[in-house]
């Protein structure tokens, strides 16, 4: 299956690029797709207990599954306002 | 009114559109640019969003303040881009039949979307930039 994910703010400067698309395996989760990213990029290891996610557009937990065509947002700490 | 606007906010206009007759009282709140931050001078401010998102999550903001407080209308706009010192980034507008109401639904509202709705905000000062929040590791959580 086929996720797009989207990048925002300071993972979207450090990956130097606002989206992407992988190929996971049916049913795999948030956590496998992030330990792939990790994977590719180590540098993004340090930043694995601040990064949240949403499919979507609505937050989840990393054991959540995705699906194909999913929308996964890598979301730093937010700072509106 | 839900809103993520490029162009500088009239937050008179945010307020009018949460005016209602049954409303005694419209709160505003306007979250204006500070020139420093943690000590040091801030130059400019920049905001970058997740517009599809965010719209989404200050709707669920909305949703949240209506069913805790018996208010009117509630409008939320942020603007994004580059927002010069010392003007508004976020003004929120609460109207209801009193004040007490319209003033908590108001604070809940700016302090929730500063957790959750998918906003950031980059600080330039001499020398440098920095993304608020990332250096922090601070997470959402609930």
């Amino acid at each position: 299956m086929i996720v797009h994910l989207r990048f925002f703010a300071s993972l979207r400067e450090r990956l130097k690029m606002s989206a992407a698309e992988r190929t996971l395996a049916d049913g795999a989760t948030v956590a496998e797709l992030w330990n792939a990213l990790c994977r590719e990029r180590p540098d993004l290891e340090p930043l694995s207990a601040s990064v949240t996610f949403a499919v979507n557009r609505e937050y989840v937990e990393r054991t959540h599954r995705l699906a194909d065509g999913d929308e996964v947002a890598l979301i730093p700490p937010v700072s509106g306002g | 009114m839900f809103a993520i606007v490029e162009d500088p906010i009239d937050a008179a206009r945010v307020s009018a559109a949460v005016a209602d007759p049954t409303s005694g009282a419209i709160v505003t709140f306007i979250g204006t640019t500070r020139d420093h931050n943690d000590g040091r001078a801030v130059t400019r401010l920049e905001y970058e969003a997740y517009p599809e998102m965010a719209l989404a999550e200050m709707r669920k903001i909305a949703d949240t303040a209506r069913q805790r407080w018996p208010i009117a209308k509630i409008a939320i706009v942020h603007r994004i881009g580059v927002v010069p010192i010392g003007e508004a980034s976020v003004v929120i507008a609460v109207s209801a039949a009193h004040r007490a109401p319209a003033f908590a639904a108001c604070h809940f509202a700016i302090d929730r979307l500063k957790e959750v709705v998918p906003i950031w905000k980059k600080e330039h000062f001499d020398g440098g930039e920095v993304w608020i929040g990332s250096q922090t590791g601070q997470r959402f959580t609930e």
